[in-house]
């Protein structure tokens, strides 16, 4: 939803990246306020998983130039960790598997971290599995997913749940979710799209990067940002991406090469 | 005492051997002193010698050890921190000693265990074939002088058919420095039979010692060995052991060894096949940190067709610890349908750490499926920035990582209460703290 008088969350400034002297970012701007759904699309290698990926702070990628703010607070010299902390949350695009490591004590650990550095209540093993339950009801997931590794043999859907459960947990103020729709079937992509809209409330800002217009469908977007080379080239409302997905990406290109010559 | 040359070593180690001379029938004196003829013609192993080129023995030939020649003391409250409640069966020695008062024995039809110094007619007739059979002593010094000090001794007799349903725990414990002990099992799964072993040395002194252990199993037709070896000694220990498995037709062997402790640890384990379609799984993890040296030396002989060999040796390295895995895999000619696999998996902890590497197949059958691979590396960057962008710390992140690396060999282990204990360590031992 769109307030004008909502906290502003995240300011991104000319915002330009790179990864091995290869220029991902060419000067990206973006504000988001609470409440917003901002919806991030464009072709493969446009730059928008590289764009959430620096948000989170991803040691990979070099920032080269401009600044991203959080709540009016430079983000850029934060690590990860204490981003996290701080209520940024990215959902990621190919969660990484824990063998050896239960989901249960990893969520705990990330939850009581968080909950520490927030100045919060920690909870101890019994209490925080209930806990956990009720919130993976929110996903409709089967609890003996806490007894399991960490995604060890989960499917892609199963992945996808277990980031948003995590987000559910960690109670972020951004969310950044990195292409949350992608190796789901259509029954997957209900119940996690049905799980991020209950989680998103009016103090919650919410980034989907996504290539398909599907997603879309369940999580409707305020702002819809095409990217191309490393930028965004064109910003609409949800119609946006209706277009987009009638006609593809190349249109936009060209009408924003036509409006840069004019 | 200070032994002044590596060559007089074994003759410094074979002294003190009056304690045993006088044990046994006239089989197991012979025995021993073929032992002891053999052991004085052979030689320490040193750096020139291409199976222990990574693992320098000269801090253990400095140092002299002889048998206790009485049973250290060992409080109620250390053994039962060392129980394994599971176990019906437990055997205890101290000092290479056995001891029948801290042991415990439930009867069984049809399975036998006791110690090798105290077994009846009936059953010296069935020990006799078997001992020293495989871990066989002409080349290899620490097993000779093992067999030389031949007396107190793990002997496992499982009949036909007869399933052991609980473990049987052999603690062999350590209370004395400068002692050298010399622990002996022997395990025999008559066909169709199956047990659950578990090889567990401890300490309850901080002192440098010795163990030189020699381990047998023989598993027949059908049958089925399960076998822990837990190698938790004082971490100035010397550990030196050897293990060698023989398994018939359809028989199944399948071990976890777990390294944590010693200031120098040496495992030679191996497993041939005496008859078709037999399954072996090996997993070996050795976590060390300091100056510790762990040292893994492999061979898993497939001699017959239809053989399946499954391996994963991890080493977690820190410190200045060095670790080292030479992993044999030899098929014959004629073993065809093999299907081996084989996996060396390091993580290095600190900069200082060290480890050394070495699979070695070698393929003389032409209808077989032999897959192995070796990595050594640090902590991904993906994983450790998957883990902070939860929130937690460089720290925390390495920290959970490491452990996760080990437990996966430990949660395999079939006896829960050792996984308990050992996911407790190994979460002590791979923990850095967090930076003030």
């Amino acid at each position: 939803m769109i307030r004008k008088d909502a906290p502003l969350l995240l300011e991104v400034r000319d915002l330009t990246a790179k990864i091995e002297e290869r220029r991902i970012l060419t000067g990206i701007n973006l504000s988001v306020r609470a409440g917003e759904v901002h919806a991030i699309m464009g072709p493969n290698g446009s730059g928008k998983s590289t764009f959430a990926k620096v948000l989170a702070g991803h040691p990979a990628y070099q920032v080269s130039g401009g600044e991203v703010l959080f709540e009016g607070k430079n983000l850029l010299d934060v690590t990860p960790e204490d981003r996290a902390r701080a209520g940024v949350f990215l959902g990621f695009q190919y969660p990484i598997e824990i063998p050896g490591v239960t989901n249960g004590s990893f969520l705990r650990l990330a939850y009581n971290t968080v909950q520490g550095a927030r100045g919060a209540e920690e909870l101890d093993p019994l209490e925080f599995d209930d806990f956990a339950r009720e919130k993976m009801k929110l996903l409709e997931m089967d609890p003996a997913f806490l007894e399991r590794s960490v995604n060890a043999g989960f499917s892609g859907g199963e992945k996808k749940r277990n980031e948003i459960l995590q987000m559910a947990l960690l109670a972020p103020k951004l969310a950044i979710l990195d292409e949350t729709d992608s190796g789901l079937d259509i029954d997957a992509l209900r119940v996690v799209a049905n799980g991020v809209n209950k989680l998103h409330t009016q103090d919650i800002g919410l980034v989907l990067v996504t290539h398909y217009q599907r997603l879309l469908n369940y999580i409707e977007p305020d702002y819809v940002h095409v990217m191309e080379g490393g930028r965004i080239i064109k910003t609409g409302d949800k119609s946006l991406a209706v277009q987009l997905e009638e006609r593809g990406y190349d249109w936009v290109a060209a009408e924003f090469k036509a409006k840069a010559a004019a | 005492m200070r032994v002044e040359s590596h060559t007089d070593y074994l003759e410094s180690l074979l002294q003190g051997r009056e304690v045993v001379a006088d044990f046994g029938g006239a089989w197991m004196r012979a025995l021993r002193m073929r032992a002891v003829e053999r052991a004085n013609e052979l030689t320490v192993p040193t750096l020139r010698d291409e199976e222990w080129r990574f693992t320098d023995l000269s801090p253990l030939y400095k140092l002299s050890f002889a048998p206790a020649a009485s049973t250290g003391v060992v409080e109620q409250s250390q053994l039962d921190a060392l129980d394994i409640p599971e176990a019906s069966t437990r055997l205890v020695f101290v000092d290479g000693h056995y001891s029948a008062e801290l042991s415990r024995v439930a009867c069984v039809d049809g399975v036998s265990v006791g110690n090798l110094a105290d077994l009846s007619g009936a059953n010296e007739a069935i020990v006799e074939p078997h001992l020293a059979k495989l871990a066989t002593f002409d080349k290899d010094a620490f097993a000779a002088v093992n067999t030389a000090f031949l007396r107190d001794g793990a002997v496992i007799h499982v009949g036909r058919d007869r399933l052991v349903s609980t473990p049987i725990h052999l603690l062999f414990v350590a209370t004395r420095a400068d002692s050298a002990n010399y622990p002996r099992v022997l395990v025999i799964a008559e066909s169709g039979s199956q047990c659950l072993v578990v090889e567990d040395y401890v300490a309850t002194v901080a002192g440098a010692y010795l163990t030189d252990a020699v381990s047998e199993f023989f598993v027949a037709d059908n049958a089925s060995i399960s076998h822990v070896k837990l190698q938790r000694e004082a971490q100035a220990a010397f550990h030196m052991a050897t293990t060698a498995v023989k398994v018939s037709s359809g028989g199944r062997y399948a071990t976890w060894t777990v390294a944590i402790g010693g200031r120098i640890s040496r495992s030679n384990l191996s497993i041939t096949q005496a008859g078709e379609g037999t399954d072996f799984s090996v997993d070996g993890l050795a976590v060390i940190g300091g100056r510790q040296l762990a040292d893994m030396h492999s061979s898993i002989d497939h001699a017959h067709a239809y053989g399946r060999s499954r391996q994963v040796h991890k080493t977690v390295v820190g410190g200045g610890a060095h670790a080292v895995f030479n992993g044999k895999i030899l098929v014959r000619k004629g073993a065809q349908q093999t299907d081996s696999g084989q996996q060396s998996r390091n993580l290095l902890i600190s900069g200082k750490a060290r480890v050394d590497t070495k699979p070695q197949l070698e393929i003389f059958a032409d209808d077989v499926k032999c897959a192995h691979g070796a990595t050594v590396g640090q902590l991904e960057a993906e994983e450790l920035f998957y883990l902070k962008s939860r929130g937690l710390s460089e720290t925390a992140a390495r920290n959970l990582l490491t452990y996760a690396f080990a437990a996966q060999i430990i949660e395999r282990i079939p006896v829960k209460s050792i996984v308990e204990k050992l996911e407790k360590t190994i979460l002590e031992q791979t923990q850095t703290k967090e930076p003030a």
